[in-house]
């Protein structure tokens, strides 16, 4: 009598272990299965002119600095198009350099960066201006330019470190 | 000064937790509770010290004191006083002084509590709430103080310090820096304090899992008494998520509510795990199971917590909500690994005494299908923890840094989100212990039937997405069953006691308050997945460029460039505001006034759509661009979002749902009084 009950016992904690196994299977697979899917190489501009052809057919994950005075908006068909400038991908090289802010501004005033022509279609971001760093996914065309999907801005500059301007010394 | 009254009361409050810290270790170890009263008043005297500093901040960001380094970064004079003072939470050292002073209000009221049959839990308590407190103020006080002020040398040099340094005066800025426009939404106001309330109010179960833990009392005394409080940590969670995808819908200006940024997802695993906990809880509390599953459950909610604020802080992803790089990152990832480490070897100790009582024995019991809902919230935990550090661990693998974006979630977490949709719908309907699929069937097949019929409707009337039609059903079946439930009590119950159907339903859920709570914030959780499905799968969008008197066509809509104005708002900022006038079916339906803000103070514009929202659909449209001076032509982006409004109703039913299931319940703590006093009435008669 009480053989048969832990041995039914045991065959339901089987069941049980086994539902369980399948799930974490289940999760499993579509972790593996959704990130091959989606993966976006993360890309300096360095690297992505480095590798031209390399990288034509991959969705590329890049960032670089917005040079402000190559914005052009077409208003009629909502294309957007800029170029942006390297900057390090590593934190300790933009540390290096003086924080986000400074590497950026050192990036968009150094001609002899490595720039990227950018095509972006959609409304402008409210963010995009000379020095702002742009993230962009999207795939590198075989003319060179980069047709982004997906831009977004930060403006590290404006909202911390960097002491206001004008001033006036009372006292 | 106010800047040194705000640091000197921060300060205190350190020294008051360390304190209570100490002498509640000592009252443990000698036995003497006199220490551990005086660790409780210490943990009382923070809640008064805090908001002694915070207000002291709060005074300074009104009165519009740039000197300290703060205010000028976070506000402008010509901001307007409601943001100037919520700016307390709109940069990385005042809500950091923010979150501590809600954490030591939390810890206070749970102090306060009656604690005579929970004496042993008390000391443990303190100390982990101070040590979480400390931890916070710590970092205000030495890395990230909001009183720091900016001192001027007479060379010129402007340095930050918190006190004079010698042959320097005080540096007056004219003006502040203003607070990032994007944030200048009500939205924004109330989303971080709801957020911060919900990552708070964790720390208080988590506390008391500890105080089990460590004193060995770990039947399931520590989940009745904080079933209120994870409730409430749940739902201001929720609301805080919610709240957030709110304002990127209003302000973001891309026609959507949810990005999977790495700070969103930082907010959203601990809203997992928790919610996980918050079902799991009642296994252990009807069947004796999953103690040590529970444990486990509660401190990752809690080290998520950490990480959370962490992450939204740092700035270490890259992210659209992370705007500054900071010192404290190290910190927090000492202080989570610390208390993680410290937490599961705790858990391990007692690991023997945590043994299930009973074993789970059919597969379709409602416990089995609790366990499962369980698993699926940890899949979907993994799932979002994977893509947040994939590109670290690409990097370390194979030195090429590789992300995965917004389709990898929402391609993993749909089927396990769908798993959780048909839980939702057959779980109710399961029978503790033991459930045949006959026994399930004989349930569920009323309301599968309604869903169905509901599904054929759909398809008839022309959709033919599958994935579409799987949402629908998913969410007509919960619904279906949610309410099935409460037909189905409130009808027997009306047959038992011969009341009406609705003072039974009334009477039902008074008394189930709890059970009936929680189906509610289900059918809630229903309403949000309509929201998501429709905006996920119907989203339509087009744009064009405009003559004034010319139309744009979107599906039945369509809008009409009337005018647009360009003018200067007193807040500091040029607004370009356009009229355009939308039909629907060709039937007038309204204006719309789309616009985009140009704040001086911060060089930056902002865009704000003009929204039409029903319950059937929002028409959302967006001013792209303009002509200069004649503005005879503009260009606009417009948005279909289907059924999105649902989303935001949900919010509203779930915070109902959990004041049905959360508020103070008065009968059962009274009742045994008045038995007793009945009994001895009775005795004297």
């Amino acid at each position: 009598m009480e053989e048969t009950i832990t041995q039914k016992g045991s065959s339901n904690r089987m069941k049980f272990i086994v539902g369980g196994a399948l799930i974490v299977a289940a999760v499993i697979y579509l972790i593996v299965s959704s990130t091959q899917a989606s993966a976006q190489y993360f890309l300096t501009i360095d690297e992505v002119v480095a590798k031209g052809d390399q990288v034509l057919d991959r969705d590329l994950r890049i960032s670089g600095a917005v040079l402000g005075d190559t914005i052009a908006y077409d208003r009629e068909s909502l294309s957007l198009s800029f170029k942006v400038a390297h900057v390090p991908g590593d934190n300790d090289e933009i540390e290096a350099e003086g924080g986000l802010a400074e590497a950026l501004h050192a990036a968009a005033t150094d001609p002899s960066r490595s720039r990227l022509q950018i095509i972006y279609e959609g409304p402008m971001p409210d963010l995009l201006q000379d020095e702002a760093q742009a993230i962009m996914t999207g795939r590198l065309g075989d003319d060179g330019i980069f047709y982004a999907d997906e831009l977004l801005l930060k403006c590290p500059t404006k909202y911390e470190e960097a002491v206001p301007e004008q001033v006036e010394v009372q006292q | 000064m106010i800047a040194n009254l705000g640091f000197g009361a921060l300060t205190a409050a350190f020294l008051v937790s360390l304190y209570g810290i100490g002498a509640s270790f000592y009252g443990m170890r000698q036995n003497k509770p006199a220490w551990v009263d005086s660790a409780r008043n210490g943990m009382l005297l923070t809640f008064p010290l805090l908001t002694l500093s915070a207000l002291c901040i709060i005074v300074l960001l009104a009165t519009d004191h740039y000197e300290v380094e703060y205010v000028a970064s976070v506000t402008s004079r010509s901001m307007p006083m409601y943001l100037k003072v919520t700016a307390l939470w709109g940069g990385q050292a005042g809500s950091l002084v923010f979150w501590s002073w809600l954490m030591s209000a939390f810890a206070s009221a749970v102090t306060l509590r009656k604690w005579e049959r929970d004496r042993e839990f008390l000391p443990w308590v303190i100390v982990v709430s101070l040590v979480t407190l400390a931890f916070f103020l710590g970092l205000n006080i030495f890395v990230e103080n909001p009183f720091t002020r900016l001192w001027q040398f007479p060379s010129g040099q402007v340095i930050e310090k918190m006190f004079q340094p010698a042959a320097s005066s005080l540096f007056y800025p004219r003006d502040g820096q203003g607070l990032n426009p994007l944030l200048r939404h009500p939205g924004m106001v109330i989303h971080p304090p709801m957020l911060y309330l919900g990552f708070v109010a964790f720390v208080i179960p988590y506390s008391f899992a500890i105080a089990a833990l460590v004193t060995g009392r770990t039947d399931d005394r520590w989940i009745r008494l904080t079933r209120r409080w994870t409730l409430w940590a749940w739902m201001f969670l929720s609301l805080g998520l919610v709240l957030g995808g709110r304002w990127a819908y209003d302000v973001l200006g891309w026609g959507g509510y949810w990005g999977w940024d790495p700070v969103e997802i930082a907010a959203f695993m601990p809203w997992l795990t928790g919610t996980a906990f918050l079902h799991s809880v009642m296994i252990q509390e009807k069947r004796g199971m999953l103690k040590q599953w529970n444990m486990v459950l509660i401190i990752l909610t809690y080290s998520l917590v950490i990480f959370g604020t962490f992450l939204t802080r740092s700035g270490v992803l890259s992210s659209v909500h992370a705007f500054a790089q900071s010192a404290v990152g190290p910190l927090f990832f000492a202080f989570i690994g610390l208390t993680f480490i410290a937490s599961m070897s705790l858990l391990f100790h007692r690991w023997n005494d945590l043994k299930a009582r009973a074993e789970m024995t059919s597969m379709l019991s409602r416990e089995a299908l609790f366990l499962l809902n369980n698993l699926l919230f940890i899949g979907i935990l993994m799932v979002c923890f994977w893509g947040v550090i994939f590109p670290l661990i690409s990097e370390l693998f194979t030195g090429q840094k590789v992300t995965v974006g917004p389709p990898f979630y929402e391609r993993a977490n749909g089927p396990l989100m769908a798993g959780l949709l048909l839980l939702m719908a057959v779980a109710p309907l399961s029978a503790w212990g033991h459930s045949t699929i006959k026994t399930l069937g004989r349930a569920v097949w009323k309301p599968a039937v309604a869903a169905v019929s509901v599904v054929a409707a759909v398809v008839f009337s022309g959709i033919s997405n599958l994935y579409a039609i799987i949402g629908i059903f998913l969410t007509t079946f919960v619904m279906a069953v949610t309410l099935y439930e409460f037909g189905r009590g409130a009808a027997a119950r009306g047959r038992r006691h011969g009341e009406n159907f609705f003072l039974a339903l009334w009477e039902l859920i008074k008394r189930n308050r709890r059970r009936y709570g929680g189906y509610i914030i289900h059918l809630s959780m229903a309403m949000l997945a309509i929201g998501i499905i429709g905006i996920e799968i119907f989203q339509s969008e087009t744009q064009g460029s405009l003559r004034q008197g010319e139309s744009l066509t979107l599906g039945e809509y369509s809008m009409t460039y009337d005018s647009l104005a360009v003018f200067d708002a007193p807040d500091n900022r040029n607004v370009a505001r356009a009229v355009v006038s939308v039909s629907k079916d060709g039937k007038p339906v309204g204006e719309l006034y789309p616009r985009r803000d140009f704040f001086y103070d911060s060089q930056q514009p902002m865009t704000i759509p003009g929204v039409r929202s029903t319950i059937e659909d929002d028409f959302y449209v967006l001013l792209v661009d303009w002509e200069e001076i004649s503005t005879r032509s503009a260009t606009f982006k417009i948005y279909h979002n289907p059924l999105v409004k649902w989303m935001w109703l949900g919010c509203w039913v779930f915070i109902f749902g959990t004041l049905v299931a959360a508020w103070p319940e008065k009968e059962s703590g009274l009742a045994p009084v008045l038995a007793s006093r009945k009994n001895r009435e009775a005795a004297k008669a």
